[in-house]
């Protein structure tokens, strides 16, 4: 019982308006009205938060401040030059840069396509936000569906600004994907008959969310890293990149490697380099609170960057509408769209419902934030925030007693950890920093407009345009992993071991700073967020 | 808490005392008294088992554990993390085993070895009844066991209590695999979706999306049906 008189107070008229919500959908938002709360509302229209990079491939281009900043730093090993006495401590024919789904999966097709493979990665394999994702995996395979309906949905959620053939390499890809976990031993949600059970995400126009209850990316993850040690693929843990090395022609070469525990560096030497470090979360955007991983912190991006890899919609960063708001300790804590899949509302100080509950992301948040901060209805938190209400009780007047332990195990055991028991008390939720939907450019073959250098899941842009759907991350992480380790792996077999190793890019990217004074002393990426004494 | 003091209680950190907000987590607790972790610190949303804590509290004699994002702090906690206990994997090729006892028996023998003593049940952060899985394990019951192991996080505190040493967590892991690619039926209509498409039979129409123009292509966003 962790919510206080006041708050069970205001929690009252949540259940007195409840039976007459049962049943009854409140009106989706015309193409007019989306627009215009994104515009008034949304984060990546707020002009304060961003500012133009000053160095690099893409000077001049918008980003968030935060991002700026960390792109505009010297690398961590200062001037040092590698040369040919520099001796290489791992040589392979694929080095995948990043433990998640995107470099596990590339790691699996690489070793498939014949490739000598490494994983090196920032903290334990399967450290990720891959682990994290609850909702599902979307994809096409059901008799109603086809991916190209599954297009329309992905483009139309995305702005119309996805790279085309980005969109169409993942949905067409989706159920192939499917398939593939599905044989090596994923646990969907099935009826008896096998048929998967599929529900609906925001933004989606068939149901085609497939779960693994609301531990969809936990369940993912953890089997392609069995499979990983299975084929026992070298896997290098603690020891996130920190440089790209490139060859005497300029085309990436291998990495410098970054020992958190010995504090050493090591270099790998690599005929193809897979970037496959995820988000950036940790950088706390405008001072959000996150959902993402504690490794989130953006540091493929500036590596492929500092490397000469351009990037696309920088300044795209997905807002979930609900994440934890209260009580302290689930602050930022994503509260799956599961949750309002299964018909969960969200509903302001009164107990209105102010929005359809499965808008798209983007819309959903900027419609709470709109309730908090014009229409002044958010729910005051003891904290000192606001919030609005999710009524997860709902769910259970909807579908019957017993779904929340049934569909939201992780949900249910979370908040009953602080005291709070969603199946009868609503849930307490605010946006949350999500998602970089942009990154750096790919082609359909998960190839940057670096040679020899692949990008795959959240590192990359353009598959989401700018606003991804649920569902559509864990495909992308598994789609372009799948595509990078593919093609990286035949690549690697045209070429011959790369020669004249250098890293005359980070010196050039060094000038650069040092003329524009962009970086104010700062060094990069930073590889941890810096939580200690706040 | 706005305005008001909050309170602070005395942890300690392998048994060295700090001063801490009584509103944190074990992990924040941590970081506020210093501490930058690389080690016993991963998703912090209770999802991957890097932070599996040991803790006891003062005056009192039993053992108590939690994930270090999931358990807030107390008056005299005292804490050590373990964040990785060296639990054997089994390695095998999903392709060449089948889900019957005896297969799994030749990967785990040592789930065999199961005393009955209940210790994985009391140390579960996620209270899974580790011991009846064990048991159909042992049975090569694939189904139950699948069902029942299924929140586990992998944070390896059960192996850490075995008396057996066995490696609850990657036998289980074992386990729902079979289940999943043996067990339970493949979905009935897959098949022949992916067939289609490797068969280029979708192309024309996906084509068609792709080369529309952005106006084409918000009409049919604005109007497209949506499944009830």
């Amino acid at each position: 019982m962790v919510y206080t008189p006041q708050l069970k107070e205001l929690m009252k008229k949540v259940e007195e308006t409840r039976p007459s919500r049962v049943g009854v959908d409140y009106p989706r938002m015309s193409p007019e009205e989306r627009r215009e709360v994104l515009q008034q509302f949304h984060p990546d229209y707020i002009e304060d938060g961003f500012r133009e990079i000053k160095v690099g491939v893409d000077k001049g281009v918008r980003m968030p401040v935060e991002m700026a900043d960390v792109f505009e730093s010297y690398s961590r090993l200062g001037d040092f030059k590698l040369d040919s006495d520099s001796e290489t401590d791992y040589d392979v024919d694929v080095l995948i840069i990043g433990g998640g789904g995107a470099g596990a999966s590339a790691a699996l097709k690489a070793h498939e396509n014949g490739a000598n493979v490494m994983i090196a990665t920032k903290l334990r394999l399967g450290d990720a936000n891959t682990m994290m994702a609850q909702g599902g995996i979307q994809a096409a395979d059901k008799e109603n569906d086809t991916p190209a309906i599954h297009y329309l949905d992905v483009v139309g959620g995305g702005r119309l600004e996805n790279v085309p053939e980005l969109a169409r390499a993942l949905v067409m890809d989706a159920p192939l994907v499917i398939k593939w976990l599905e044989d090596l031993g994923t646990m969907f949600d099935k009826k008896e008959d096998g048929a998967t059970i599929t529900g609906h995400g925001g933004g989606t126009s068939r149901k085609r969310m497939h779960t693994a209850r609301d531990y969809t990316g936990a369940e993912i993850m953890r089997t392609l890293r069995d499979e990983v040690y299975n084929k026992r693929i070298t896997v290098v843990e603690f020891s996130p990149a920190v440089e790209i090395i490139l060859d005497k022609d300029g085309r990436a070469a291998g990495a410098v490697l970054y020992n958190l525990e010995t504090e050493e560096y090591e270099i790998a030497r690599a005929k193809t380099v897979i970037i496959a470090t995820g988000g950036s979360g940790r950088l706390h955007y405008r001072g959000f609170p996150t959902s993402n991983h504690y490794g989130a912190t953006a540091d493929g991006l500036i590596l492929g960057y500092r490397a000469g890899a351009k990037t696309l919609y920088a300044d795209s960063i997905q807002y979930h509408p609900t994440g934890g708001a209260y009580p302290p300790q689930l602050l930022g804590l994503l509260v799956t769209e599961k949750t309002r899949g299964l018909g969960a509302t969200p509903l302001n100080i009164n107990g209105e419902q102010f929005v359809y509950h499965l808008e798209t992301r983007d819309v959903e948040s900027s419609a709470i934030i709109r309730e908090c901060e014009e229409r002044g209805l958010g729910v005051p938190l003891p904290t000192g925030i606001e919030a609005v209400w999710l009524d997860s009780p709902l769910i259970e007047e909807i579908h019957g007693e017993g779904t929340i332990e049934r569909q939201l195990p992780a949900m249910l055991r979370q908040f009953k950890r602080f005291d709070v028991d969603i199946r009868k008390e609503p849930m307490l939720i605010y946006p949350t920093l999500h998602y970089q939907n942009g990154g750096l450019i790919i082609d359909d073959n998960a190839c940057s407009t670096v040679e020899n250098l692949y990008v795959a899941g959240e590192a990359s842009g353009g598959v989401h345009g700018t606003n991804r759907l649920m569902g559509n991350s864990l495909l992308d992480v598994i789609v372009f992993g799948r595509r990078a380790g593919y093609h990286a792996a035949a690549k690697s077999k045209e070429i011959s071991t790369p020669e004249g190793l250098n890293l005359e890019h980070v010196t050039a990217y060094h000038k650069e700073l040092d003329e524009t004074g962009a970086a104010d002393g700062r060094t990069g990426p930073i590889l941890l967020p810096h939580y200690t004494h706040r | 808490m706005t305005g008001e003091q909050i309170a602070m209680v005395d942890i300690y950190i392998m048994g060295k005392r700090y001063n801490v907000p009584e509103t944190l987590t074990i992990i924040d607790a941590m970081e506020y008294a210093g501490y930058r972790l690389t080690r016993g610190c991963g998703c912090r949303a209770g999802f991957c088992g890097a932070c599996a804590t040991v803790y006891r509290l003062a005056g009192d004699y039993e053992l108590k554990v939690g994930l270090a994002c999931q358990t807030k702090v107390e008056e005299g906690m005292y804490l050590a993390q373990i964040p990785f206990f060296p639990g054997r994997k089994a390695y095998y090729d999903l392709d060449e085993i089948e889900p019957l006892a005896a297969h799994f028996a030749q990967l785990y023998p040592e789930v065999f070895r199961c005393l009955g003593c209940g210790s994985c049940n009391k140390v579960c952060p996620q209270d899974i009844d580790v011991m009846q899985y064990i048991a159909y394990l042992q049975r090569g019951d694939f189904a139950r066991a699948a069902d029942l192991s299924f929140d586990c996080l992998m944070c390896g505190l059960c192996v850490s209590r075995c008396p057996a040493n066995i490696v609850h967590y990657n036998a289980a892991l074992l386990g729902r695999r079979l289940y999943s690619r043996y067990i339970a039926n493949p979905d009935p209509f897959l098949a022949e979706r992916v067939k289609a498409i490797e068969e280029g039979k979708l192309d024309t129409e996906i084509n068609e999306m792709v080369e529309a123009s952005k106006e084409k292509l918000q009409e049919l966003y604005n109007n497209r049906e949506i499944e009830k």
